[in-house]
């Protein structure tokens, strides 16, 4: 099935998003503690400046010889006992679950988080081919029941309040009342998943590190849903981005110091899973069949532009969306794609077209925060500043729908401006024409409403700085 | 894999073999955190920051404490590897009056109404521990089972003082991971939790609710 086809709608979405007082304080709740829990794990500035540096490191050595590390690990999975995949698209990647499913005979799925099939939409296609898959991540659960989509990369029910979901698990879960109590939502999701689990004939997952050297997949979380559905069912299917790779297992210590500390502020999570094969002989449990389905989606051709390359490094902590405050603002769903936040703003463009979701980098203010906090310091505006350039002036084909906002009355807006700002005789008549009938011109002019759409009008003052200078007896040098 | 596949993988790797060539950066000096004499108080200060108990035990003494601790929760099973010294050690001190015991002895297909439905608690060994996030190293073994650590809702855990390292770097340095990864290695930091509803903490959402590191101290020590 092919996904619909989607187009971003910044501004729209980000109106409504506004004016919805119970959204904005579930997002600014959520996203102060996260930002005072992570600043208390880096309050050694030293510490994060050599450890950020190193991670940043780890990530641009593995992307300058990805084509090679990509090839070891698939020799070393495979050697492993773990069956390669690769996708070129999400249509191939949700072709190849199905068809190792069907190769098993599985209908019934449990799952673990993963953007990587949020990505594929892969529930979707599943369930269009008669199989049942259940998430299992506490927050994917609650927004699998409610027909959502993830809001936040690491915490995907962060819109939603404790009322929503009591009434949603009320409405959902068989026996159980309304019930804000915390402990006892959880307790509830627990008894209707365990037989979830064990009933699974497969188990798809994602991953957070796949090592070539070794041929492990490194899988980290807090609830143990991930270990369950890796370790559990017979089949376990791992899915994930071409660009996940690192070369070294020992390159493992300094991003996992990252990575949990960026994301929820935690020394480490609960669980850091290292799968390095199926159940061997002998072994008492674990899956029998892994396979990892590695895919790529228009990674290669991000790939491709060495500055935009460094989009890639991404560790998927968010905590690049935790400090926007733009992200903080409007929320996840405002971005209609998978990614959320700054992270998005620069990966969605690139991997659907400019031409569908070019709005994007400019949802930003270019403050910064992004990039401060980035653990694997990706340059994420001037990344923004790049796409806005190749949205209008296209520097090469490096980006799907590149040039597609140019406009023929923004060129000629430009080419005014232009000849304007290098005549000081036509840009003194300018100035001194703007003086005069500037203030008489409706805000809702043709080209200036697109300003005072959401802006004032400026006004305009009767005499330019030139002129009051002069008047002043400063000369004109 | 199909011949479809294999041209997908050809083409993704033709892409990225013709892109523009861009060096290696070198790896700037980074030292993982030592903690010398501080190392166990670390550990078990991190483990109890995480909402795990750490009961500070002697080799003889383990199993008369894991009876009482496993008495004082009301755990009515426990599961156990009798393949392992542990579990041996286990059975022998093991009393009529403490929680039955269940061994994990057969396949998990056998054995999968008893592991996710009936085992109330769970002993297996710990390869390690690291004191700068609180981990225990485990690496299940065919006499000791990945699932043990995972479906009870109480996982107790014995570690030896001697195996603390202070990083995950240094434990990989020195029990030489690289050459010798088992099918799964894994690192467990307190008992199974969430924030998913409002940031709100909640306890053994899948995996155990409760983690208890059994601390093995140096012969005749007294702790």
């Amino acid at each position: 099935m092919a996904a619909e086809a989607r187009v971003s709608d910044f501004t729209g979405k980000a109106h409504v998003a506004l004016n919805d007082p119970k959204l904005r304080a579930n997002f600014r709740r959520a996203m102060d503690g996260l930002m005072t829990k992570r600043a208390a794990q880096f309050a050694d500035p030293e510490e994060w400046a050599t450890l950020r540096a190193r991670g940043a490191a780890i990530r641009a050595d593995a992307l300058a010889r990805l084509p090679e590390l990509l090839e070891r690990l698939e020799a070393n999975l495979t050697r492993n006992g773990v069956t390669v995949h690769w996708a070129e698209s999400t249509e191939e990647a949700n072709a190849i679950v199905l068809g190792i499913l069907r190769e098993a005979g599985a209908t019934r799925v449990i799952k673990g988080k993963s953007m990587v099939t949020e990505e594929m939409h892969l529930n979707a296609f599943l369930e269009a081919n008669g199989v049942i898959p259940v998430e299992s991540d506490l927050g994917e659960y609650i927004i699998q029941l409610a027909g959502e989509a993830p809001s936040h990369i690491v915490m995907p029910c962060i819109h939603m309040n404790k009322g929503e979901i009591a009434e949603l698990f009320a409405d959902k879960i068989e026996g159980l009342g309304y019930t804000e109590n915390v402990d006892e939502l959880t307790a509830a999701a627990r008894r209707a998943l365990r037989g979830r689990f064990a009933d699974a004939q497969a188990g798809i997952s994602g991953v957070n590190f796949a090592i070539a050297e070794t041929g492990s997949l490194v899988l980290i979380e807090n609830e143990g849903n991930g270990r369950l559905s890796t370790t559990l069912p017979p089949v376990h299917i791992a899915v994930t981005g071409i660009e996940k790779v690192i070369e070294r297992l020992e390159d493992v210590a300094p991003l996992l110091s990252l990575l949990p500390r960026s994301a929820t502020g935690q020394p480490i999570t609960t669980y850091v899973n290292m799968i390095s094969g199926p159940r061997k002989p002998g072994e008492k449990d674990g899956p029998r069949e892994v396979h990892l389905v590695l895919l790529d989606n228009g990674r290669s051709k991000v790939y491709g532009d060495t500055q935009l390359a460094d989009t890639l490094r991404c560790i998927r902590c968010a905590a690049c969306m935790n400090h926007c405050p733009v992200y903080t603002r409007v929320g996840g769903h405002t971005y209609t794609f998978t990614y959320p936040g700054p992270i998005g703003k620069i990966l969605t463009p690139q991997l659907e077209g400019l031409d569908c979701a070019g709005d994007q980098p400019h949802a930003s203010t270019l403050c910064g925060a992004c990039a401060e906090v980035c653990p694997v310091q990706i340059p994420i505006p001037d990344l923004l500043a790049r796409l806005r350039t190749e949205a209008v002036k296209p520097s090469s084909d490096a980006v799907k729908g590149g040039g597609s906002s140019a406009t023929l009355a923004d060129s000629l807006g430009w080419a005014g401006w232009k000849a304007l700002y290098s005549s000081p005789a036509l840009y003194g008549l300018a100035s001194r024409a703007l003086g005069w009938f500037g203030n008489l011109m409706p805000a809702s002019a043709p080209m200036l409403r697109t300003w005072t759409a959401v802006r004032t009008k400026p006004k305009f003052a009767a005499k330019s700085l030139h002129q009051l200078a002069r008047e002043k007896g400063f000369s004109h040098d | 894999m199909t011949d479809a596949n294999a041209s997908a993988r050809d083409r993704i790797l033709a892409r990225l073999k013709s892109a523009p060539k861009r060096p290696a950066p070198p790896r700037p000096d980074w030292t993982p955190p030592a903690f010398g004499s501080e190392r166990k108080a670390r550990f078990k200060a991190m483990l109890e920051a995480s909402h795990a108990e750490v009961h500070e035990v002697t080799d003889e003494s383990w199993p008369e404490r894991l009876l009482s601790i496993l008495g004082n929760k009301g755990a009515r099973t426990l599961l156990y590897a009798p393949a392992t010294e542990a579990g041996r050690r286990l059975s022998d001190a093991w009393s009529d009056g403490g929680p039955a015991l269940l061994a994990y002895d057969r396949s998990v297909e056998d054995l999968k109404e008893v592991l996710v439905h009936q085992a109330d608690a769970a002993l297996t060994t710990a390869r390690g521990g690291i004191a700068q996030t609180g981990s225990l190293v485990l690496w299940p073994t065919p006499d000791e089972p990945r699932l043990m650590s995972l479906l009870p809702p109480i996982h107790v855990a014995l570690v030896n003082e001697a195996d603390l390292t202070d990083s995950l770097a240094e434990t990989i340095r020195a029990q030489g991971w690289a050459t010798a990864m088992p099918t799964n290695a894994l690192l467990v930091s307190g008992p199974s939790k969430t924030a998913d509803i409002e940031q709100t903490l909640a306890y053994g959402v899948h995996g155990p609710k409760e983690l208890v590191v059994l601390l093995v101290g140096p012969e005749g020590a007294r702790p």
